[in-house]
């Protein structure tokens, strides 16, 4: 029994990645789907906030990520996106990271498509600039100097949608989906702080810890938090639809709840091990 | 002359970004510096690609430590490049296409490599070595149970007590973090103004 458990704390590396693999795809291929419990919360905050919004109003959507941290914010993007759209609620896109355009254009075309919502008219993406938080400072005085063309090269002056836009003051609301600088911290700063407008932010699981003194103060009034975040916000969108689209968050809790409950039995394992090992040694006090 | 241009440009930019914000008249000239920061900025991705070109052109002439993965990286790049000139960057363009099936899996694949080395950490480190560290543990049990649909199948306040942990234990923390490095970076805002903090300048001194 002692050598058993002292084994324990030597398991081969390629067991461990073997088993989380396992852990990950099984749950995935067999389409395992696990009831999401919303519980009050930063996901039920952001959401709250969305659907107080009044028809017709304006929301600028910033697709801060890249493809890397896609399995955890694009699910957030479509969530958003859908509830926006079928709220009849105006999206303004843009990105602070250069990849996050495609990205997000992907999710607009196929929520609009879906809804039958008109490009220029409920929705526009104006693209990538670079500049991070000074970008966020010249759209609070100034957006059509800082985006003269949306994404696709057609002037912005043209576009019904940003008839009545012109400053970051204009909107509504500002939703940043952030996988890292710049992100959420950046528009609450430059945006939130300085032209006093409700920011709402959804980022990757790893980064969600830092971002709760924003909510604390108020200075941000939800956020999504990894896939965990994506899961709640897809299963309130979906509440009362009748037939609604797949998403691909709610599938991958099943897989995020095996893998996490694999990597705590892997984590009990190498403290029994370590503690026989320590008893052995007369260690323990 | 070499020190002094530079830290005269350094020292104006930051005084006139500073002002800015208390006296209307330097306004104007703080949104002229933040239209050449973005330029300056935009500039930067040029230089980048540029140096990417000749860090692998240099690496394969001289047969330098993994060449053989240079020309992948600059036959993906002019791959890239070529299709989003050519083509046009819209969806349903071969650039976008090979973005979303190629880029886009490839990029999340990386990142997903460190579940398997968290895991894999998390088993040779995470020892109940201490009250503190025993703390800690819990503590993270609780959230990542918290995290998922099964914490609440097991006992459905495990949520409520993770997400207590993120309010109150993990916001302190976050918040002296926070306020400990805001305070450094407008220590050390002021010192490069000043022309005190001079590293910023690749070590001429």
């Amino acid at each position: 029994m002692g050598k058993f458990t002292e084994k324990l704390g030597s398991i081969d590396r390629r067991i461990i990645f073997t088993v989380i693999a396992l852990s990950v795809i099984i749950p995935l291929a067999v389409r395992l789907e696990l009831p999401i419990p919303i519980s009050p919360g930063p996901s039920t905050d952001m959401f709250d906030a969305v659907e107080a919004l009044p028809a017709g109003s304006v929301v600028l959507l910033s697709f801060d990520y890249d493809p890397s941290t896609m399995p955890e914010l694009q699910p957030m993007a479509v969530a958003l996106t859908q509830h926006l759209m079928r709220k009849d609620i105006k999206i303004v896109s843009m990105a602070l990271w250069p990849m996050g355009v495609s990205l997000g254009n992907e999710a607009l075309i196929s929520v609009s498509d879906s809804l039958g919502r008109e490009e220029y008219v409920d929705w526009v993406n104006l693209g990538y600039k670079t500049g991070g938080g000074v970008l966020i400072v010249r759209m609070g005085s100034n957006i059509k100097s800082v985006f003269p063309e949306d994404y696709n090269g057609n002037s912005v002056d043209d576009m019904p949608i940003m008839q009545h836009i012109s400053k970051l003051g204009d909107f509504d609301m500002i939703i940043s989906l952030s996988a890292g600088d710049p992100g959420v911290p950046a528009w609450v700063m430059m945006a939130g702080d300085r032209y006093n407008i409700p920011i709402g932010g959804g980022c990757t699981a790893v980064s969600a810890p830092q971002f709760y003194p924003y909510l604390g103060t108020g200075q941000l009034i939800g956020l999504l938090g990894g896939l965990k975040g994506a899961a709640d916000y897809e299963t309130m969108v979906r509440i009362d639809q009748v037939d609604p689209p797949p998403g691909t968050a709610i599938p991958g809790m099943a897989a995020q709840s095996v893998a996490h409950l694999v990597i705590m039995l892997f984590i009990i394992l190498g403290n029994i091990s370590y503690l026989a090992g320590k008893k052995k040694k007369g260690g323990v006090k | 002359m070499r020190l002094f241009v530079p830290l005269t440009i350094t020292f104006v930019a930051g005084i006139v970004m500073i002002l800015q914000f208390f006296v209307p008249a330097t306004q104007s000239m703080g949104e002229s510096l933040q239209e050449w920061y973005m330029i300056v900025a935009s500039f930067a991705i040029f230089i980048g690609a540029a140096n990417l070109i000749q860090v692998h052109v240099h690496r394969i002439r001289f047969k330098g430590r993994n060449w053989k993965y240079s020309p992948v990286t600059i036959v993906g790049f002019s791959v890239m490049i070529l299709t989003g000139l050519i083509f046009g960057i819209e969806k349903g363009t071969p650039f976008n296409f090979l973005f979303l099936e190629m880029v886009a899996p490839m990029s999340a694949t990386m990142f997903s490599l460190l579940a398997f080395f968290v895991a894999s950490a998390a088993f040779r480190a995470f020892r109940a070595s201490n009250w503190r560290a025993t703390l800690l543990l819990i503590s993270a049990f609780v959230v990542m149970l918290g995290r998922v649909p099964i914490g609440a199948m097991i006992w459905d306040r495990i949520p409520l007590i993770s997400e207590w942990i993120m309010k109150c234990p993990n916001m302190a923390g976050q918040r002296a973090v926070m306020i400990g490095a805001a305070m450094g970076m407008v220590a050390t805002s002021l010192r490069m103004i000043f022309g005190i903090e001079r590293s910023y300048l690749g070590g001429a001194d």
